[in-house]
C-alpha cells in the first residue's frame, strides 16, 4: 500500500484521483468475484435459494392473475399494463438487492464489530460495505420480472420507439437508486440502534409489494407522498403514463432521473451516522 | 399435561416481553392493511359488481388478518428449532422427560398467541374508528362472534400443527432453507393471505376450500364478517377439526420415525 501511495504521489492530485477511482472499480470487481466464487461452493443451495427467490414474488403475481380473472381493470390499467409496471419495478428492486445487499445486512456488521475493521482500512467505507455482499441468487426475482416484462411488452399495446425504450432504462435506474438509498438509510439507522429497524421494511418490501399497481391507484394522498417524499411515483407511475401514451410531454420521460435527488439525503444521513459511530465493542 | 402447560406459560411470558418489536409490528401492520384496502378499493371502483363480498366485509377481513398476523402467518416459524436440529442442540431437548412433539406444540401456540395479543388490540381499536367502509365492522351477529372465537382457536391449532409437520420434516432434510421457502410461500397463498379465498374463480375456490390450508385464517376471518353462508360455517369448522387430526397424526407419525433414526449433528 505504501509503495502504491508513493508511486502516485508524483502524479499530482488529479492523477491520483483517477488512479484511485480505477483502483476502486478494480477492488469492487475483486470483491464481487470473491463473493461469487464463495457462493458457487454451495451450488445446490445456490440454485434452491434462487428458485425460492423466484417463487416468493410469484405469489404476488398469482394474486394479480386471479384478481384479473374477476376484474378487468384497476384504476384504469389493464392486466398487461399492470404486469409491465410491476415487472419494471421488480427489476429495480432485485438490482438494488443484488448490489446493495451489504447495506441491507449491515446490522450484523455493526453488532459483530466488523465495521471497526472496515474503518481502519485505507479505503472508502461505502465501497467496502458494498463489496461485503453480492448476492447473485437474488437474480431469481429478476427472472420472474423478465417473464412478466416480456408478456407486458407484447400485450400492453405500447408503441415502442427509442424514447420509450430509454424511458424503461431510466425507470429501472431510478428505481434501483431509490431502493438503494433506502437500504443505505436502513443501514445508517443501525449506527444508532444496533438492531435493524424492521419498520423501515415498509418502504422497501412494502413498496415492492404495493408497487405492483401504479401508485396512482392508491388515491391522491399516497400519490403526493410517493412524488415528493419517497419518489417512487417518479420512477413508476408518471413514466408509465408516458409509456402508455397517456402523456405526451418528454418531461415524463426524464422524471425517473429527477428522483436521483433522493440519494442526497440518504448519503448525508449515512455520513452523519458514520460520524456518530460508536463501536459495539466486540 | 401440566408439564406442557408450564412450557406454554413460560413461552407466553417470554413472548410478551418484546414490546418494542410489537410496536414496530403494529406500525407495519397498519400500513400494510391500509395499502391492501386501498388496492382493493381501486378494484372496487371499477368493478363493484364483480366483488364476491361486500366492501365492508373485505376491509374487516383485512384488518383482522393484520391484527392476527403473528398468529396465522405460516412462515413465522421458530428458527431456534431449525437451528437446534441443525447444530445438534436437539440432544438436550431429547434428554428431557417430555414428549418433544407436544412440547414444541405448546411452545408454538404460546409464541403465536403472545405476539398476536400484543399486537391486535391497538389495531382493533383504531381500525374500528376508521370511516365506513374502510374500517373494522362489528361481527355480523352474536352467533357469528361465538363461532368466530371457536374457529379462531381451531385455526391456530391447525396452523401450529402444520408448522410442526415442517419441523418434523427438517429432521430428514437437515438444511433446506430454499425448499422450505418455496413450500411455505405457496402454502401462504392457499391460506388466503394474499387474496381472500372468495376472490378466486369458483372452481379453484372449491378445491382450495377443501385443502388443509383453508382451515387456517380463512375460516375465522370470514365467519366474523358473515361472508360465509350459514350452512357452510359448520362444515368449515368440521373440516378444521378433520385437518387438525390429520396433521397432528402425520406429525406424530413422522416424529416416531425421526426419533428412531435421528442422527445428532455435531457435538
Amino acid at each position: 500500500m505504501t509503495f502504491k501511495l508513493r508511486k502516485n504521489m508524483g502524479k499530482g492530485l488529479e492523477g491520483r484521483r483517477i488512479t484511485g477511482a480505477a483502483n476502486g472499480v478494480k477492488l469492487y470487481l475483486h470483491y464481487i468475484s470473491v463473493n461469487v466464487r464463495c457462493m458457487m461452493q454451495y451450488k445446490t443451495s445456490f440454485f434452491l435459494t434462487m428458485l425460492g427467490q423466484f417463487l416468493v414474488p410469484f405469489q404476488v403475481f398469482l394474486g394479480i392473475f386471479f384478481l384479473f380473472r374477476r376484474f378487468d381493470r384497476v384504476g384504469g390499467f389493464s392486466y398487461s399494463q399492470v404486469l409491465l409496471c410491476f415487472s419494471i419495478f421488480l427489476v429495480s428492486f432485485s438490482l438494488a438487492e443484488i448490489f446493495v445487499r451489504g447495506f441491507d445486512m449491515f446490522s450484523g456488521m455493526v453488532r459483530q464489530g466488523e465495521f471497526d475493521r472496515v474503518l481502519v482500512r485505507p479505503r472508502n467505507e461505502v465501497l467496502q460495505v458494498l463489496g461485503s455482499k453480492f448476492e447473485l441468487n437474488r437474480a431469481g426475482k429478476m427472472i420472474q420480472a423478465m417473464v412478466m416484462f416480456v408478456y407486458g411488452v407484447a400485450q400492453s399495446g405500447v408503441e415502442w420507439d427509442a424514447a420509450k425504450i430509454l424511458t424503461v432504462v431510466f425507470m429501472v435506474l431510478g428505481g434501483t437508486g431509490i431502493f438503494s438509498g433506502l437500504f443505505v438509510v436502513y443501514a445508517s439507522l443501525c449506527f444508532f440502534t444496533l438492531e435493524g429497524l424492521e419498520f423501515v421494511n415498509i418502504f422497501t418490501d412494502g413498496a415492492r409489494e404495493f408497487g405492483r399497481y401504479p401508485f396512482g391507484v392508491y388515491g391522491k394522498k399516497l400519490l403526493l407522498f410517493t412524488t415528493f417524499v419517497i419518489p417512487y411515483a417518479l420512477v413508476q407511475y408518471y413514466p408509465l403514463l408516458y409509456l402508455l401514451g397517456r402523456r405526451e410531454s418528454v418531461f415524463y420521460m426524464f422524471l425517473p432521473l429527477l428522483s436521483g435527488w433522493f440519494l442526497i439525503p440518504c448519503g448525508l444521513f449515512w455520513r452523519f451516522g458514520v460520524r456518530h459511530y460508536q463501536s459495539s465493542g466486540s | 399435561m401440566k408439564k406442557y402447560l408450564s412450557f406454554f406459560q413460560l413461552r407466553f411470558a417470554m413472548g410478551i416481553q418484546y414490546r418494542a418489536a410489537a410496536l414496530a409490528g403494529i406500525a407495519t401492520q397498519f400500513f400494510w392493511g391500509f395499502m391492501e384496502i386501498m388496492a382493493f378499493y381501486a378494484f372496487y371502483e371499477t368493478g363493484a359488481e364483480a366483488f364476491p363480498m361486500s366492501f365492508e366485509a373485505t376491509s374487516t377481513y383485512i384488518w383482522l388478518q393484520q391484527s392476527f398476523f403473528a398468529m396465522f402467518t405460516v412462515w413465522l416459524m421458530e428458527n431456534e428449532i431449525f437451528d437446534s436440529i441443525q447444530n445438534g442442540n436437539i440432544a438436550y431437548e431429547l434428554c428431557r422427560p417430555v414428549h418433544l412433539y407436544f412440547m414444541w406444540f405448546a411452545r408454538n401456540i404460546a409464541n403465536r398467541m403472545a405476539s398476536a395479543l400484543l399486537r391486535c388490540f391497538p389495531i382493533f381499536i383504531v381500525a374500528a374508528f376508521l370511516p365506513k367502509p374502510y374500517g373494522l365492522s362489528a361481527p355480523a351477529d352474536f352467533m357469528n362472534f361465538l363461532l368466530f372465537l371457536l374457529t379462531l382457536g381451531l385455526a391456530l391449532l391447525v396452523t401450529v400443527a402444520f408448522n410442526l409437520l415442517v419441523y418434523m420434516l427438517s429432521f430428514f432434510t437437515i438444511s433446506a432453507t430454499g425448499l422450505r421457502m418455496i413450500f411455505v410461500s405457496m402454502v401462504e397463498f392457499f391460506t388466503g393471505a394474499i387474496i381472500p379465498l372468495p376472490f378466486f374463480p369458483e372452481k379453484v375456490r372449491f378445491v382450495l376450500e377443501l385443502l388443509p390450508f383453508a382451515a387456517m385464517q380463512n375460516v375465522p376471518l370470514r365467519v366474523y364478517s358473515g361472508s360465509m353462508e350459514e350452512g357452510r360455517m359448520m362444515r368449515a369448522a368440521l373440516l378444521q377439526c378433520f385437518w387438525l387430526f390429520v396433521l397432528v397424526g402425520a406429525g406424530l407419525a413422522l416424529w416416531r420415525i425421526a426419533e428412531k433414526h435421528v442422527a445428532v449433528q455435531g457435538g
